[in-house]
């Protein structure tokens, strides 16, 4: 073939610009040596101050920008004095002393102060945003907090409005809406009364082992470690977030050594990493919890003897090894594991014939689910496995498919028949989940208790909502432990729900990255512990 | 004389300022159609935008709250018109979940696509415009058939498909490309800090301020994307140059042409590419516009922060302002582009002219 002296040119000249540009010349490949450079998905947050901030991404940030009273240590994950050296409650136990820590400075170089954290927990019922409600269950209202949240001198005292567990408010404190900010520094940033809150959205202003230097919404983040820190400083300089959305490209980057850490992975990538020697995969479990939950509108899910067959009709393990690889464990309690009460016991395992026979029992004939489910792929693969086991035990399962927020609206309105949720906990106390699955203050379709899954699948749960209330007051510690697991126990058994499994996390590093914490199902991510 | 020509110069004006006038009209009725079609829909969809911003545990009053900060209890009209009102003022509205000024999120990703798809443009055309007249000189040969072939594999093979490939080969294995994002690790924190930023395209951004290393990695991150979607653009553009093409070579003055025993290259370079150039300039101006509009899987494959992501991203959570906001972006870009390619006829057919 011959071709003109023109095409000849024009091509000779393009590909040699081609050349030059993919020269491999210009790339650095691996991170620079002070850096953590951490792929994950980060589009979740929607603020970054600490009275605001709800989602994944922005509370593991914000756990390495500021301190709490009370700490998780990352590593044991065992509740440690932060922000706090010491404390103590009252006889009457509604009255709680924090001896604030001495010499402990904000990233402003302002020493911290009592009123520094009064003046934020008070802040935080007074801006009201979606978290208050994790510190306005101890009665504190924008009109009354100013009373219960008080500093003096290098004292705080919190009163609370009824003689609830310690361990209740001391676990809450752990949660980040109790952080604590630099008041002097976030009122020179208030904007028309917001009290600093769209400044802290750009800005740190606690006394973490790292200041926030930059953040681009739906980018990453940039943050620098400070000299000083009470607890040690950071074991590296930099961390560095890249938004990365897709999990093929975060798999890539990590094989490369483009990134050190890669948090958001399928189980095919984790099954593709694993057995390369320059990766270490980091196992530990998520809060979330998968779960089928049924509308007791149907009378169908008031019959113990269906409830149970439906429980006997699941394959637990296979989905938890086939579908999820890796991704969640068999956990059939609404505590999950990490969490005080937590009941890690297995009652139930797929056994077609008992299914068989309990349908028979409950005297249901033909029976039919219409499960709704959003429409990922992980999903799909559950509820569709569930479709065949069910209909093994002759439950007739029809999938409704739909969007996630569409669904959700359905679920938050009661519309739904059954369906394939996740529940992950607000706050590192059992109630957080207790007062969801096993409260309902009001039945009717009035009360519009969104907020409660048991309202959502219309379920009264009977005396069991005055054993989860008085768990949540009694303030010996074993004995708040055993009153939990006899709740799971009974919920377990009775309830329109049926816990299936819970998240696990698989993390991938390179094989030179230590000391890489996420915070199991209870905390966030600490990065200052970190080594490369 | 005199009279007459002053009366032929206001009528020119007068058309002028007619024309301009029916442009400024158009222009604003097809933004207004545009904002009225994208808020109804968004109005339509089943996601609750409060759910989306505040949670799961939100209480009743929180709900409320949210409501009314986000005026979504006032009546459409009223939330439409004060909308409008916002637009026409320079406020696109605040991004109900980033909580940031539109018009400053967009004026970050904006330039991204911008970058991304006007070398993408380049390639596509460079290659695909020669490669067609390739295969239209040489109809049936071994060149034809498979410039047909690469074009029809840039039309059928899934963008996400080849850009996972693309990635796997070229960075993965063979090294020889950045991987997803702008830049490597160590130059993006640099960005920020030690880089006068003057039109968020950094390309452009490194050059002027000299840092040609930071440059060189930049180029190596984009050559990827910017190929992948080259390509797409290049298949579309191949196929419609061959085609028309074709059609100028078999016209009788081409033949009259050969006959006086001009070169070929001048027959089909200057006599048939002339003529074939008004349709391609649409062509062309078509493919730019459908890639400024954003390639969402491409951005999301390779971490580009870019406008396709970024409204996508907001309509999944019902983040309105952003959603409308971008759409305005896009409507101005085909606005725009169709105004370009007007021009550009004028200057290719000397018919247009008049």
């Amino acid at each position: 073939m011959k071709f003109d002296p023109t095409f000849r040119r024009v091509g000779v000249a393009f590909l040699s610009g081609l050349l030059l540009t993919a020269s491999p010349v210009a790339l650095l490949a691996e991170t620079p040596a002070d850096t953590l450079v951490v792929a994950d998905a980060i589009d979740d947050i929607v603020s970054l101050d600490p009275a605001e901030a709800y989602e994944f991404s922005g509370l593991d940030l914000n756990n390495n920008t500021y301190d709490g009273l009370i700490e998780i240590d990352p590593a044991t994950l065992g509740m440690v004095p932060g922000l706090a050296e010491s404390w103590s409650v009252a006889d009457d136990g509604m009255t709680y002393t924090f001896k604030m820590r001495p010499g402990v400075t904000f990233s402003s170089g302002n020493p911290l102060r009592a009123e520094d954290a009064a003046w934020s927990l008070q802040r935080v019922i007074k801006l009201n945003k979606t978290p208050a409600f994790i510190l306005g269950q101890f009665g504190w209202t924008p009109e009354n907090v100013d009373k219960m949240v008080t500093a003096d001198g290098d004292t705080l005292t919190l009163k609370t409005d009824k003689a609830y567990a310690p361990t209740f408010l001391y676990n809450c404190l752990t949660a980040g809406v109790a952080e604590i900010l630099d008041k002097e520094t976030v009122s020179q940033h208030d904007n028309a009364g917001d009290m600093g809150n769209a400044w802290l959205n750009e800005n740190s202003a606690g006394t973490g082992a790292y200041v926030l230097k930059s953040y681009k919404p739906k980018e990453g983040y940039l943050l620098e470690a400070r000299k000083g820190h009470w607890r040690g400083d950071a074991k590296i300089a930099k961390v560095l977030m890249r938004h990365t959305p897709e999990a093929a490209t975060q798999r890539l980057q990590i094989e490369k050594g483009d990134v050190d850490v890669a948090r958001t992975l399928t189980p095919v990538d984790i099954e593709g990493l694993t057995g390369n020697k320059d990766v270490t995969l980091q196992h530990d479990v998520g809060g979330q919890l998968f779960y089928l939950a049924f509308n007791q509108k149907n009378e169908n899910y008031k019959n113990q003897k269906f409830l149970d067959a439906m429980r006997w009709a699941i394959d637990y393990q296979g989905v938890a090894d086939t579908i999820m690889k890796g991704t969640a464990i068999v956990h059939q309690s609404f505590l999950p594991q990490g969490y005080l009460g937590a009941l890690d016991d297995q009652p139930y395992k797929l056994d077609v014939e008992k299914a068989k026979a309990l349908v028979a029992e409950s005297g249901i004939k033909d029976p039919t689910v219409t499960l709704s489910v959003r429409n990922s792929a992980d999903r799909m693969d559950l509820a569709q496995s569930i479709q065949n086991t069910f209909g093994q035990a002759g439950i007739k399962v029809e999938l409704k498919v739909g969007e996630g927020a569409e669904q959700l609206k359905e679920y938050r309105a009661r519309l739904h028949d059954a369906t394939l949720q996740t529940w992950g906990p607000d706050y590192p106390d059992p109630n957080t989940n207790s007062s969801t699955f096993a409260e309902n203050p009001d039945n009717s379709d009035e009360a519009k208790n969104t907020g409660y899954l048991a309202w959502r699948n219309t379920y009264d749960p009977g005396d069991m909502k005055a054993k989860s209330q008085a768990a949540v007051m009694e303030r010996d510690p074993d004995k708040r432990k055993a009153m939990y697991e006899e709740i799971e126990k009974e919920h377990r058994s009775t309830s329109p729900f049926i816990l299936m499994l819970q998240q696990a996390r698989n993390t991938a590093l390179r094989s030179n990255v230590k000391g890489f914490y996420t915070g199991g199902a209870i905390d966030s991510a600490a990065y200052w512990l970190a080594t490369k | 004389m005199e009279q007459t020509d002053d009366i032929g110069g206001n009528g020119r004006i007068w058309s002028l300022l007619r024309e301009f006038g029916e442009a400024v009209a158009t222009l604003l009725v097809t933004f207004i159609g545009l904002l009225a079609v994208t808020f109804i829909i968004s109005r339509v969809v089943p996601i609750d935008p409060v759910t989306a911003l505040i949670g799961e545990r939100a209480t009743a009053q929180q709900i409320a709250t949210a409501r009314a900060e986000l005026h979504l209890d006032d009546p459409m009209i009223v939330q439409f018109g004060r909308y409008v009102w916002g637009v026409l003022h320079g406020d696109f509205g605040t991004s109900i979940k980033t909580g940031r000024p539109v018009i400053e999120e967009i004026a970050r990703f904006f330039p991204a696509t911008l970058e991304l798809s006007t070398l993408a443009t380049i390639l596509g055309v460079l290659i695909g415009v020669p490669a067609g007249v390739l295969a239209a000189t040489k109809p049936g040969s071994i060149a034809d058939q498979f410039v047909r072939l690469v074009g029809l594999m840039g039309y059928s093979m899934p963008v996400f498909w080849l850009g996972l490939i693309g990635l796997l080969v070229f960075y993965g294995t063979l090294g020889w490309v950045g991987g997803p994002g702008r830049l490597d690790a160590g130059y993006d924190m640099m960005m920020d800090f030690d880089v006068t930023q003057y039109t968020g395209m950094i390309l452009l951004d490194t050059a002027l301020n000299g840092r040609w290393d930071m440059f060189a990695n930049a180029l190596s991150h984009i050559i990827l994307p910017a190929g992948l979607l080259g390509y797409l653009s290049m298949a579309y553009i191949s196929r419609m140059t061959r085609s028309f093409m074709m059609n100028e070579l078999g016209q009788e003055y081409i033949t009259t042409a050969r006959v006086k025993g001009m070169p070929e290259r001048r027959v089909v370079w200057v006599h048939a590419m002339k003529n074939a150039l008004v349709p391609l300039i649409t062509v062309i101006a078509l493919s730019y516009a459908f890639l400024l509009e954003g390639a969402v899987l491409t951005e999301t494959i390779f971490s580009w922060p870019g406008l396709g992501r970024y409204i996508t991203d907001a309509l999944l959570v019902a983040d309105m302002p952003a959603v409308m906001g971008g759409t305005i972006v896009v409507g101005a870009v085909y606005i725009g582009l169709n105004l370009v390619s007007d021009l550009l006829y004028k200057l290719a057919d000397p018919r247009a002219r008049t």
